[in-house]
């Protein structure tokens, strides 16, 4: 299963959004709704799916100083490549 | 345990910063107008209050280990099973045991014995936020109060 369907299903299940309306090209907050609160409970499940932490707080602040565009943390095909580098940073 | 008033925990009987856990201690009160509702000439503890104990003795486990930088608001419960009736005057033994934490988060695994008997246990997360205002002083003099004040820095 790709990191995006695995993802995806566990925003289904934590947000309760139905799984087809989430698509790589979905921003969690704008398009999906994703409050901070559900944020965390889908940063928990991802941490433990692939034994990574999250660095959500430090995304947050970024985006609010305006360093990063929201969209490279949150728009969900990016989210997932944050993912996969954190998972390959674990493994190298 | 002073139900009215939400002050679930007497003492941490032990804290084990290496190990992450805590045990702590609480007895029952013999009155309680809870008792009074749950229920008439049947006096048990309600599973929601047990819940409430657990999330108690974790959120001072994760007080003690941050040493008081940020505080745990319980946001989710999992897995919470209640296996024996808990009654007045009986004493409990409660377990909280660090279990995951991330990016302004905590998990943790909690147990409450009775007499070495199991009878509740959860699966509990928390947030972990700046203190609101005056908050951290209440905090400190809850923590002094079940003994766990030598663990946060003056």
């Amino acid at each position: 299963m790709s990191t995006f369907d695995t993802v995806a299903d566990i925003i289904a299940d934590t947000a309760d959004i139905p799984r087809d309306q989430i698509t790589p090209e979905s921003h969690a907050i704008n398009d999906l709704g994703i409050d901070s609160l559900a944020f965390l409970d889908i940063a928990f499940a991802v941490d433990k799916k692939f034994g990574i932490k999250m660095p959500l707080e430090q995304w947050t602040q970024e985006v609010n100083e305006g360093k990063t565009p929201a969209e490279n943390y949150f728009v969900l095909k990016n989210l997932c490549s944050r993912i996969d580098e954190l998972v390959a940073a674990k493994t190298a | 345990m002073r139900l009215e008033y939400f002050e679930m925990i007497d003492r941490a009987a032990s804290f084990d910063r290496d190990g992450r856990k805590l045990v702590a201690t609480a007895r029952v009160p013999l009155e309680s107008p809870v008792f009074e509702g749950h229920f008439p000439g049947h006096p048990l503890v309600p599973g929601v209050l047990l819940t409430e104990t657990m999330a108690q003795a974790s959120g001072y486990l994760l007080l003690a280990l941050n040493r008081l930088s940020h505080m745990p608001f319980l946001v989710g419960v999992d897995e919470a099973r209640f296996r024996h009736f808990v009654t007045p005057g009986q004493d409990l033994s409660i377990e909280a045991a660090f279990d995951q934490e991330g990016s302004g988060y905590a998990a943790t695994k909690a147990k409450i014995r009775v007499e070495g008997k199991l009878v509740a246990s959860a699966s509990l997360r928390f947030a972990l936020t700046p203190f609101p205002a005056d908050m951290k002083n209440l905090m400190l003099a809850q923590i002094t109060r079940i003994g766990l004040g030598s663990e946060i820095p003056a």
